[in-house]
């Protein structure tokens, strides 16, 4: 477990050779090659279904390969368990961070391998005075002793970091380690990336967003649908190259947003408030439009939508859909008001995981789909096939399990739930994090033919080139306030990024 | 889905296998009667394990179901020997239990407390309840009107009334599971609460319903199980609420929710009704039961936990996606 100095021949430390792995009817990986090399950070490339994640369990010993070599320091290794492979060295910090929200911050990083007392107990001055020390090494503010579910995101994240750094780790996997982060801790992780580099590590940097990639990875692989594609520097490489190789085609348009005929009023919110959460919130929604929310993360904007969409309560304020005004109280009504909410958290929100994908299709619109209070069959597979199909769902079969897809087409059939129930208003709340290039301008597609369509879509989205992209009319949350509202050659980046950081640039 | 239809296939192979080794040695308990009889011994676990079958499946269980039958049963015999008449009676058995499986649905909904520390309180409650009606006397036989005593055991069609009545409830289950909203939303609520949430279901008001279920089969299964044993006092049925979880457990209902079928539970049931009705014939002690109950229910847990697992580490799995493979997919 030493950590070995950069070689000057940059040979890899850990290497995968011909990998395949099977799941059923699917082959996530199909003979794929990957070399990590010392004090490099390599970015994996690819869209969902590529195979990334399935080879981050591979390296963390979580999955084993069907075939294929893993060669660690010229030698071939198994990683039978996640201990294995963490006794190697590797560590990965995953999308959805894993860790113990009951726990303190210094028992989350020494978990497993806390220091002990003569005695053989655990040594928990010992462990907080090492993390502090570890935690100071990545210049992360955290107290030692706090409760991990006090903390936000990308504390989270640096604890998991500081886990990473505490067992010595040669090998660090960043599973897209920004998608959650605000641009102030983006900026942070960076130097921590360099400062990883600087001590040696091997960094496989996984990311859909190019701009990162280009900024911090010194060479790239790309996989496409469980294949090897290709690998280079990233010195030599341009971001048209890349996409080409992703996707198989080159994606020119990537915001196929139409001009749209802005109707009447759908919804308007006023003075919406939250004892924790939010305060005076004030805006109206037209038929057509793409209203864009854009804020840094836990600026309120996710809290706002969950209100409108009857998950919590607003403690102040009215709604009007239309020219009624509603209170909504349950998801229920919500639905039936035709307004729905396509959440940020697929997994935990979005797909109920064991039942097949019609079902999941299927889920809100029961009452139509059955007679006499009996469910047709029949009719739930018509409605579910209608709806994927208009999302261009991948899948081999309507009957299968919704939690063998991709992140990219679980997302799809969350959209196809939504959409056949023939909502009025539909929030989509970060409606392509984490998806690939190509599902992404799916998603996008969609959303300007429903607006076409006379539907009001709100988008919540921290990306800057979406918001921009994709809104008629964009409203910038910071904490918990409307802090601006931007339309036409008001929208650009400089004025979204001021208003939600606040002028004097104080990040949230 | 194709696993959990493989693992109801080795659940009946697993029964047609014991009753094969019983039949090995004593033929005659493989006769048409003698499994009509294991039958409607069963029944009450059937009709129990049913009920619970969709509080487990909202990721939530139910242990007051065996006090729930005890004082149902017992209101059954007071009714009867207050000279009720039987189709009052038996509305009013299943309209009890009924607001007794609501009362700790309610509690579960509304206050948020977990269902097992709800119904581990309403057990008692709802026992001592009994000893508060009756000063903890029996109703015997004696006591009891000959129609009160007979429905359960009317023979029609070869069966008796109360193996009929658990067929026509599992039938009714089989349709409430796979055919209606209600069904539906029991699985999506246990499977993935958050994302039954944000689709419009309340959780809440599902386990509601799931409690209400379970409590009026109970109720109803009270009714039989005292007019069948003819004999009503506080302690009946003590201990059952295990036997009923343990069958839905076997039958491969996740006890972490959202997955399991009706057709899985019944047989969960009929193995340990048939272990049961068997051990004595065969001779074995009631203490080598026990342990063969408990085994079952370990192997039961275990095949559970194997097909719970990340994919890709299961032979069968494999062995699965190889055939897709194979087939071309």
């Amino acid at each position: 477990m030493q950590a070995t100095p950069p070689a000057a021949d940059g040979a890899p430390v850990l290497s995968l050779r011909d990998i395949v792995k099977t799941f059923p009817g699917v082959r996530a990986l199909n003979g794929v090659r990957l070399d990590l090399f010392p004090g490099q950070v390599t970015a994996l490339i690819g869209e969902n279904g590529a195979g990334k994640s399935t080879i981050v369990k591979i390296l963390t010993g979580i999955h084993q390969p069907d075939e294929g070599r893993i060669i660690v320091d010229g030698t071939e290794t198994r990683f039978p368990t996640a201990q294995a492979a963490g006794a190697a060295g590797v560590t990965a910090i995953h999308q959805e961070t894993v860790l113990f929200d009951e726990m303190t911050v210094a028992e989350n990083i020494f978990i497993g391998h806390a220091p002990r007392t003569r005695w053989g107990l655990i040594d928990r001055r010992a462990m907080r005075r090492r993390a502090k020390e570890i935690l100071a090494g990545i210049g992360a503010d955290l107290n030692p002793a706090a409760r991990l579910r006090d903390l936000g995101i990308a504390s989270k994240h640096l604890v998991a970091i500081a886990r990473a750094l505490s067992i010595d780790a040669r090998v660090v996997i960043m599973d897209e380690p920004t998608a959650a982060l605000s641009h102030k801790e983006i900026a942070e992780l960076y130097e921590l990336v360099e400062k990883l580099k600087a001590q040696g590590k091997a960094i496989l940097f996984i990311s859909h967003k190019f701009d990162e990639i280009f900024r911090i990875a010194d060479r790239w692989t790309v996989f496409r649908d469980g294949a090897f594609v290709a690998e280079g520097l990233m010195a030599e490489a341009t971001e048209a190259g890349l996409v080409r190789m992703m996707v198989g085609r080159s994606v020119d348009q990537i915001y196929p947003k139409r001009p749209a005929r802005i109707g009447p009023p759908a919804l308007t919110v006023a003075g919406y408030c939250h004892p924790t959460e939010f305060e005076d919130i004030t805006f109206t929604l037209h038929q057509g439009e793409i209203l864009g929310f854009y804020g840094l993360v836990g600026a309120g904007r996710s809290e706002v939508m969950q209100a409108l969409f009857g998950i919590t309560r607003p403690s102040k304020g009215a709604c009007r859909l239309g020219d009624q005004v509603r209170v909504i109280r349950s998801t229920a009504q919500a639905v039936a008001a035709g307004i729905v909410y396509v959440p940020e958290d697929r997994g935990r929100q979005g797909t109920v995981k064991g039942l097949p994908i019609f079902q999941n299709v299927t889920l809100p619109s029961l009452a139509r789909t059955s007679r006499a209070g009996f469910l047709r069959l029949a009719e739930e597979f018509a409605l579910a096939r209608e709806y994927t199909q208009r999302l261009d769902l991948r899948a081999a079969s309507l009957d299968q399990d919704v939690g063998l897809l991709s992140g990219g087409n679980q997302q799809k059939v969350v959209i196809a739930k939504w959409l056949a129930t023939k909502p009025r208003i539909i929030i989509l709340d970060e409606p392509t994090k984490g998806i690939d290039i190509g599902s992404k301008a799916a998603v996008h597609d969609f959303m300007s033919e429903l607006a076409a369509q006379g539907l009001a879509v709100i988008m919540v989205s921290s990306e800057i080139p979406e918001v921009l992209g994709m809104s008629d009319r964009v409203i910038v949350m910071r904490e918990g306030r409307i802090a601006a509202e931007f339309t036409g050659d008001d929208m650009t980046p400089e004025n979204l990024v001021r208003a939600a950081v606040g002028i004097e640039g104080a990040a949230a | 889905m194709s696993l959990l239809k493989s693992r109801e296939a080795i659940l009946a192979l697993a029964i047609l296998a014991l009753l094969g080794l019983i039949a090995s040695r004593f033929p005659s308990f493989v006769s048409p009667r003698s499994l009509a009889r294991v039958l409607t011994d069963t029944s009450p676990l059937i009709l129990l394990a049913l009920g619970q079958m969709a509080v487990i499946l909202t990721k939530c269980i139910d242990l007051s179901v065996a006090a729930n039958l005890a004082l149902c049963g017992m209101v059954a015999a007071l009714l009867n020997g207050a000279g009720v008449p039987l189709p009052l009676i038996l509305l009013a058995v299943i309209a009890l239990g009924a607001a007794l499986g609501a009362f700790n649905g309610v509690l579960v909904w509304k206050l948020g407390i977990p269902s097992i520390v709800v119904t581990l309180g309403t057990m008692t409650i709802y026992r001592g309840t009994i000893f508060l009606l009756t000063g903890g006397a029996w109703v015997n036989a004696h006591q009891m009107s000959a129609a009160f005593k007979a429905f359960p055991r009317t023979v029609i069609a070869g069966l008796p009334v109360m193996a009929w009545i658990a067929v026509a409830v599992t039938a009714g289950f089989a349709l409430l599971m796979t055919r209606t909203p209600l069904g539906r939303a029991f699985y999506a609520a246990g499977g993935n609460p958050h994302a039954a949430v944000y689709t419009g279901i309340s959780v809440g008001r599902t386990q509601f319903l799931a409690f209400v279920l379970a409590g009026a089969l109970a109720g109803l299964t009270g009714y039989l199980w005292v007019a069948r044993y003819a004999v009503a006092y506080v302690d009946i049925a003590g201990g059952f609420e295990l036997d009923v979880v343990a069958a839905c457990v076997i039958g491969g209902i996740a006890i972490a929710g959202g997955a399991g079928t009706v057709a899985g539970c019944v047989m969960g049931a009929l193995f340990l009704g048939i272990i049961k009705n068997a051990l004595p014939v065969v001779g074995i002690s009631p203490f080598w039961q026990m342990a063969i109950s408990g085994s079952a229910i370990l192997i039961a847990i275990a095949f559970n936990a194997a097909s719970r697992r990340e994919p890709g580490r299961i032979i069968l799995k494999k062995a699965e996606a190889r055939q897709l493979q194979e087939a071309g997919q």
